[in-house]
């Protein structure tokens, strides 16, 4: 079901944490909303589960205006970060709960079915006579999509549903939720604050900073295409480097430390001796390009398939290299790598990318 | 447990200690099965005399009239005390209430407010309502003084439940009644199972409020019943027939202490862990 915010505002007792926000999930779509703690990734979910009222704005389901129904009637799947399993309950009453309340009755075999048909998509079977606390935290977490989707509601949300699994389980669910939510067809929104789980598990993925969405689409896009500062900061492990300085004589920018660079192409044509801040993803630095960069290696770091490198490049001017694992270079050494300028990022002096 | 020093020499010192207690509780038991000569300690024969009053009343009344009393007071409080505990405590914990820092701060007060201080003013009143000397005004004043202690600690029970699963139950569907109804009220099971053992034996062991504010009331309960029997000097000296008396008093709340011993645990840790 296609999913639209028109205008969606909250406020907590006078004080505005969404203000204005509009977007759409299209029918079978999965879209993480990406942002730091408090930025109001789950006051936007809950709004949409309809825990929250909404202060302002519409919530569209489909082309029902849902802003004003009570959560029991939205029909919306929700996972919570720490599952909320009912405890008293067995893993198979667990699932079958929300067939035996609200305005439809069935009957017992009914329920059994539902739930066994649910179990076996979420491959869960041999744990349905278990209590919650029998349960690892994986299957904790697909009893809680099992739950989720046993009424096969319209809209699935999913709140940091990864955070409290082991760094293997997280690798496992990542791929799993994302199966299930293909199979089923759901529309959905995942809430994270880890940009690996948002880029590898959805569609699309929409940057959130204190209550606006600053940047909405496909993971390669916004890494690719930041809007802004923030977005290219927050997308990227290890992160971005931004370099302060100005643009210099032929499309040229020149730092006070020292450093200078080619623009991009694309820019060569900004004027000279406006304040801009370049970044280099570590990626672009020391792998091939058309020029170069010289400095002493400061720290390296290796990580098994790669190893990433720390270059002073002028003084206080650090880059950031990731390479395929080599162990040709210690720290103290002075190398010469080339940059990838084309891909280069500026920013203007607002955080806008030029 | 820890053992962060030697138990024995602790357990030595409990059982000194306790020695007194345990030896007086042990004559108590034995008494009321033994007789002894006049003016001697140790009993010499064995008899069920003083255990006759259970099934023949005439020496000192019917026992069993007194303590269906005790039973209907304890009782009736028990089911008071749950059903607005329970209901009350949710409201305080989880809605959106208004006035509800007032009420919380209003149960806290009255659980320390001291009730004796209160007697006069509850006479008044059910002098004025016309419950003064009836054992439902008894129940009533009983349970109201139970209350800020039972509304507290269920909510402190509630308040362990996490909202999240509030929430859930929400989004399965369910009507908020029925998510405590289901969800909710499971999870707090050990705090009322405590709060009603608690609250019965508040009742079973209540002397001062039947006996203050329903003197004349044909209703007696166990406790006044036992007194009378010493007040009224009916038995001359017969105290082990009061003892076994006594201990047929006290039955109750043994069994209820064994059985729910664990349990009883739980009220002080608050929690729903187990
Ligand atoms: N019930 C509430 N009352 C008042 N303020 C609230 C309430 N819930 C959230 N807030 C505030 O709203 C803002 C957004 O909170 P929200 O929980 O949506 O953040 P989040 O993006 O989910 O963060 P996290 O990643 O830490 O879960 C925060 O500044 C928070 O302090
Ligand atoms: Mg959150």
């Amino acid at each position: 079901m296609r999913l639209h915010l028109d205008n969606f505002t909250k406020r907590f007792d006078g004080n505005p944490v969404i203000e204005g926000m509009n977007f759409v999930v299209e029918d079978g779509e999965m879209l993480a909303l990406l942002g730091p703690s408090g930025c109001g990734k789950s006051t936007t979910l809950f709004a949409i589960a309809g825990i929250y009222r909404a202060d302002g704005g519409r919530i569209l389901f489909g082309d029902r205006d849902v802003t004003n129904l009570p959560s029991q009637r939205r029909n919306v799947g929700v996972v919570f970060q720490n599952y909320a399993l009912y405890p008293h309950m067995s893993v198979e009453e667990n699932i079958g709960f929300p067939l035996t309340v609200g305005r439809i009755r069935r009957d017992k075999a009914e329920v059994a079915r539902a739930v066994r048909e649910i179990a076996e998509l979420i491959h869960i079977e041999e744990l349905l006579a278990r209590k919650p606390a029998q349960l690892s935290g994986g299957q904790q977490q697909r009893v809680a999509l099992a739950r989720a989707l046993v009424r096969r509601p319209g809209i699935l949300l999913l709140d940091e549903p990864l955070a409290n699994l082991d760094a293997r389980l997280r690798l496992e669910m990542r791929s799993e939720i994302r199966r299930i939510q293909l199979e089923t067809g759901i529309t959905a929104i995942l809430v994270t604050h880890d940009q690996v789980e948002a880029m590898s598990m959805c569609d699309r993925v929409a940057i959130m900073e204190r209550g606006r969405i600053l940047q909405i689409g496909p993971p390669t896009e916004l890494y690719r295409a930041p809007v802004n500062r923030f977005v290219a900061g927050f997308l990227g492990n290890p992160p971005i480097v931004f370099l302060e300085g100005r643009t210099a004589g032929q499309g040229s920018f020149a730092m006070d430390q020292g450093l200078h660079l080619p623009l991009p192409p694309r820019l060569r044509g900004l004027p000279a001796d406006r304040p801009i801040s370049l970044g280099i993803r570590p990626e672009h630095f020391g792998t091939g390009g058309t020029a170069q960069a010289t400095g002493r290696v400061t720290f390296v770091e290796p990580q098994g398939r790669e190893t990433l490198f720390d270059i002073e490049t002028a003084p206080g001017v650090i880059l950031r290299s990731v390479q395929p694992a080599r162990e040709d270079v210690g720290v103290g050494d002075i190398v010469t790598w080339p940059i990838d300028v084309d891909n280069l990022l500026a920013f203007d002096a607002e955080g806008t990318r030029l | 447990m820890t053992r962060n020093f030697a138990t024995l020499p602790l357990l030595l010192l409990l059982i000194v200690i306790s020695l007194p207690l345990t030896v007086m509780y042990g004559f108590l038991i034995l008494d009321t099965f033994t007789d002894a000569p006049p003016g001697e300690l140790w009993p010499d024969r064995f008899t069920l005399e003083h255990w006759r009053f259970l099934f023949d009343g005439g020496e000192i009344g019917n026992v069993w009239a007194a303590a269906g009393n005790s039973l209907i007071l304890a009782g009736s409080m028990t089911v008071i005390v749950l059903t607005v505990s329970t209901t009350g405590a949710y409201a305080l914990s989880r809605l959106n209430l208004p006035f509800r820092r007032f009420f919380l701060a209003g149960v806290l007060v009255m659980h320390a407010f001291p009730s004796v201080t209160l007697l006069i003013g509850v006479f008044f009143v059910l002098n004025l309502t016309g419950l003064y000397n009836s054992m439902i005004g008894v129940i009533l004043v009983k349970s109201s003084l139970m209350l800020p202690f039972g509304i507290w600690i269920m909510k402190g029970f509630y308040d362990a439940v996490p909202w999240e699963i509030e929430m859930a139950g929400v989004q399965d569907g369910a009507s908020r009644f029925t998510v405590w109804r289901r969800l909710i009220l499971p999870q707090v099971k050990p705090g009322l199972v405590a709060l009603s053992v608690f609250s019965f034996l508040d009742g079973w062991g209540e002397y001062l409020l039947p006996r203050i504010l329903a003197p004349g009331s044909d209703m007696e309960v166990l406790s006044v019943f036992l007194n009378e029997l010493i007040a009224a000097d009916q038995l001359g000296f017969n105290f082990n027939l009061f003892k076994s008396v006594g201990v047929f008093y006290t039955l109750p709340v043994v069994l209820l202490y064994v059985i729910f011993q664990h349990r009883l645990m739980n009220i002080f840790g608050g929690g729903t862990k187990g």
